[in-house]
């Protein structure tokens, strides 16, 4: 394959994926900014999602207010922030447009449409009510697309470069999420009974669509460490940082057994995933969870240039 | 505006539309048609009669999605709200008999060997200027003329791997050769899609008449490829054929992934290219792989930045070396844009009577070389009855069309005819034939022209039933580029 084919396709998967969770971390603040006060409602909730996107320099910059219709047209219609939701479909268009030889149909046709009905959207948010149809059509368009890649791509290259995009992608988010609210999810006894942050905690796993996979999973009450250990360490939580190092590696791996070669790429993937499996959360409170959080965003920054640089994007 | 009486492919002279806002050919005066219809619209009329005006828009909106859905766009040079446009398409079809286009298709085969000779002899041994044919200078200095190429051989000796052969209708029997495309003709895309659309908006048509298919299309062009490979048969391997675009800026850059695609060939763009020891390679995520052909839809001047435009991005530095060394096969070949000269298209029929031996069979458009000083005279004092267009023109950009232009750009015209007559060539206005075709206020005739593709490799000529059939969709309108508002129709081969 192409080397600019891969990174296309790889960069595809990243804008995608970034644009589905940028749509979620939105529905999910909406819901804790509506709360009252008396529940934790915080004033600063637009802020936290600004900074789980890693924009709030680069908003503060602009100086726009930091409320709900400001940040969510930030976050959604801006084509100045280049990780708003219309950046990152317009993006992953333009990728998927130069490379539509290695795309289905299908494939092509669910960006392409999510494209077009964005498109339709101005420059400007019309009121609350706009927000939710176009946080619908990115979810949708997202859904449509990986349903479209798995029932109609050649299990190939192509295939591995967008899903290894995608992973890597949804590790960084996950990652994010976690250390905006790393605080709140500290042990502090087990005293949790009415706390103000149940509903912090509950829009992480919101914004992950992990709500009820919890309940399953734990079968308790929402508590941060929890929380935590089911975002970071659970194999099966589809977003879970565990979750993601298993696809990227075997994603790598698939490559590998195409290409006949590993590399720096493989042996990153291979270390991220040990410190996953080896750990658990009590070991990862005890040496620090901003740490762990930190140091992992960065490692999986380091995989993702070893990707570019092994595969000659 | 002087209107012009085209004949009609489905009522012959004189067309019997209803010419009011009625729902296909008017009240009564459908039923009593003078020259009746065609037999071979015969099924186009029984279906048009039977379709309500709600059910044509219904369809014509769902063309529409299908193509925009499928992004079926193209980019139109300094509009910039017109980025991504779509081309109008016409669902009426156009229709050629069989017996009509087995006479066509004599011709263009003719024709196009005649053009691959004319090259090979104007690169090789230059005989027809030596039989004093035509003025070497208008070869030899032509803007199209390459000197890098003179005493080269493609393989197989072959140079206009892919041609489009612009052919406009004046009459039941007469068709005329308006161009010759030997360099990058476009369109293709839209022949292959068009026919997709309407299998699936009118199937029922398909059943009532036997139309000849044309997706063999992709096949044939590969094998074409592939048959003129410099590593063809040498180590048993299939060739490695590539397709090089400009990139997705360019207007065709639909055309150029859908073609990749159906190929099942590499989309590549210059930087995925390097030449190392005179041999090209493609950049992948395996290491370099060797490329033996290169079907390249970017022009001769951006193709090699050391020995063409310096400043060209999108070429590949060293690939004018390989292909000279005989490493890779270049399609079409460099060097092809001569034959598409206007002037020498005027030469045509004389190069088919040259190299083949033979009567052309498809007609030229006589045609005043404005470079001689009486024809200039004669176009200076009869402009307002011709079409005058560049010699390197294309795109329909440049074109006068002396009966629908105004005193002033008549005058603008003749001035500028004056100051560069080697510029310039003029024809009479052709009545080019009109064809149904769906309007906002119905059933309506418009101007049509088709453009075959013509496959030469060492392995044959091929040419699908059919070509790409654009539609003037402006009444009365003579320009049918796509460029200039004009759309498409799918051309359709009917045995009867």
């Amino acid at each position: 394959m192409l080397s600019r084919t891969a990174s296309n396709l790889y960069w595809m998967g990243r804008y995608l994926e970034r644009a589905d969770f940028t749509a979620r971390l939105i529905e999910a603040t909406q819901r804790l900014a509506a709360l009252p006060s008396s529940y934790g409602g915080a004033g600063n909730a637009w802020e936290s999602a600004l900074s789980a996107t890693w924009m709030t320099r680069r908003y503060a910059e602009r100086g726009l207010p930091l409320d709900e219709a400001a940040v969510c047209e930030f976050l959604t219609l801006d084509p100045a922030n280049p990780s708003s939701i219309r950046s990152c479909l317009d993006t992953a268009r333009a990728n998927a447009r130069t490379v539509r030889t290695a795309l289905t149909e299908e494939g092509w046709e669910a960006i392409n449409t999510a494209w077009l009905e964005v498109s339709r959207y101005g420059a400007h948010l019309e009121g609350r009510e706009a927000v939710g149809p176009l946080l619908e059509i990115v979810k949708h368009a997202i859904s449509a697309f990986e349903g479209a890649a798995q029932r109609t791509m050649l299990r190939g290259d192509a295939f591995w470069f967008v899903n290894l995009g995608s992973a890597i992608e949804r590790a960084d988010n996950s990652a994010r999420l976690l250390d905006v609210k790393y605080h709140l999810l500290l042990p502090r006894g087990e005293s949790v009974g009415g706390s103000l942050d149940y509903f912090q905690w509950t829009t992480i796993l919101r914004t992950v669509s992990a709500m009820t996979a919890y309940r399953w999973v734990y079968r308790d009450s929402v508590k941060p460490w929890l929380v935590a250990d089911l975002l970071i360490l659970n194999r099966q939580i589809p977003r879970s940082l565990a979750s993601c190092y298993e696809e990227i590696l075997r994603h790598l791996d698939l490559l590998a057994s195409h290409t006949g070669k590993r590399g720096t790429a493989h042996r990153l993937a291979a270390a991220g995933h040990a410190r996953l499996s080896q750990n658990n959360i009590d070991g990862i409170f005890t040496s620090g969870l901003h740490e762990f959080l930190t140091r992992f965003i960065t490692e999986n920054n380091k995989l993702g240039e070893a990707i570019a640089e092994q595969y000659l994007f | 505006m002087a209107a012009i009486t085209a004949f009609d492919e489905m009522f012959g002279a004189g067309g019997a539309y209803g010419g009011t806002a009625g729902p296909l050919f008017g009240g009564g005066s459908g039923k009593a048609q003078p020259r009746g219809i065609s037999a071979a619209y015969r099924s186009i009329e029984t279906w048009l009669e039977h379709s309500p005006p709600e059910l044509m828009a219904a369809r014509r909106r769902q063309a529409e999605l299908f193509f925009r859905r499928i992004g079926i766009t193209f980019a139109v040079y300094g509009d910039p709200d017109a980025a991504e446009r779509l081309i109008p398409f016409d669902i009426v079809p156009r229709i050629l008999a069989r017996a009509e286009w087995d006479q066509l298709e004599k011709g263009l085969k003719q024709r196009v060997a005649a053009l691959n000779a004319f090259l090979a002899d104007v690169y090789g041994k230059r005989e027809i200027l030596r039989a004093g044919i035509m003025p070497e200078e208008l070869v030899l200095q032509n803007p199209g003329y390459c000197l890098h190429m003179a005493g080269k051989k493609p393989p197989g000796g072959i140079w206009t791997h892919i041609a489009g052969i612009d052919l406009v209708r004046t009459g039941p029997d007469e068709f005329y050769v308006l161009e010759d495309n030997a360099r990058t003709p476009s369109g293709v895309s839209y022949m292959l899609e068009n026919r997709e659309v309407m299998l699936k908006l009118v199937p029922e048509l398909f059943n009532s008449l036997k139309v000849a298919p044309v997706e063999t299309y992709p096949e044939a062009l590969l094998e074409t490829l592939a048959s003129v490979s410099p590593r063809a048969g040498r180590n048993g391997g299939a060739p490695v054929c590539v397709l090089l675009t400009p990139g997705r800026h360019n207007s065709a850059f639909y055309e150029h992934s859908f073609l990749a695609d159906k190929l099942g060939i590499e989309l590549v763009e210059g930087s995925d290219l390097f030449v190392r020891d005179d041999i090209v390679y493609m950049r992948t995520t395996e290491g370099p792989e060797r490329v033996d052909v290169i079907y390249r839809r970017l022009d001769d001047a951006f193709i090699d930045p050391l020995v063409f435009n310096p400043d060209s991005m999108l070429g590949v530095a060293g690939l004018m070396a390989a292909y000279a060394q005989g490493n890779v096969t270049l399609a079409n070949a460099v060097g092809t844009g001569v034959a598409d000269d206007k002037a020498i298209y005027s030469y045509m029929p004389d190069i088919v009577r040259f190299y083949m031996g033979e009567e052309p069979l498809l007609n030229n458009v006589p045609t005043w070389r404005c470079r001689e000083p009486e024809a200039l005279g004669y176009v200076l004092d009869h402009l307002a009855e011709l079409v005058v267009k560049e010699v390197d023109g294309s795109g329909g950009y440049g074109m006068l069309i002396g009966p629908h232009a105004p005193q002033a750009t008549l005058a603008a015209f003749a001035a500028k005819l004056k100051a560069h007559p080697e510029k310039f060539i003029a024809q009479p206005t052709l009545a080019l034939s009109t064809c149904p075709t769906a309007t906002d206020a119905g059933i309506a005739p418009r101007h049509v022209d088709l453009r075959p593709f013509v496959l030469t490799g060492t392995n044959g000529v091929h040419i699908v039933p059919g070509g790409l059939t654009r539609v003037a969709m402006t009444p009365g309108s003579l320009v049918v580029n796509s460029s200039q508002g004009g759309g498409t129709k799918d051309t359709w081969v009917v045995d009867e």
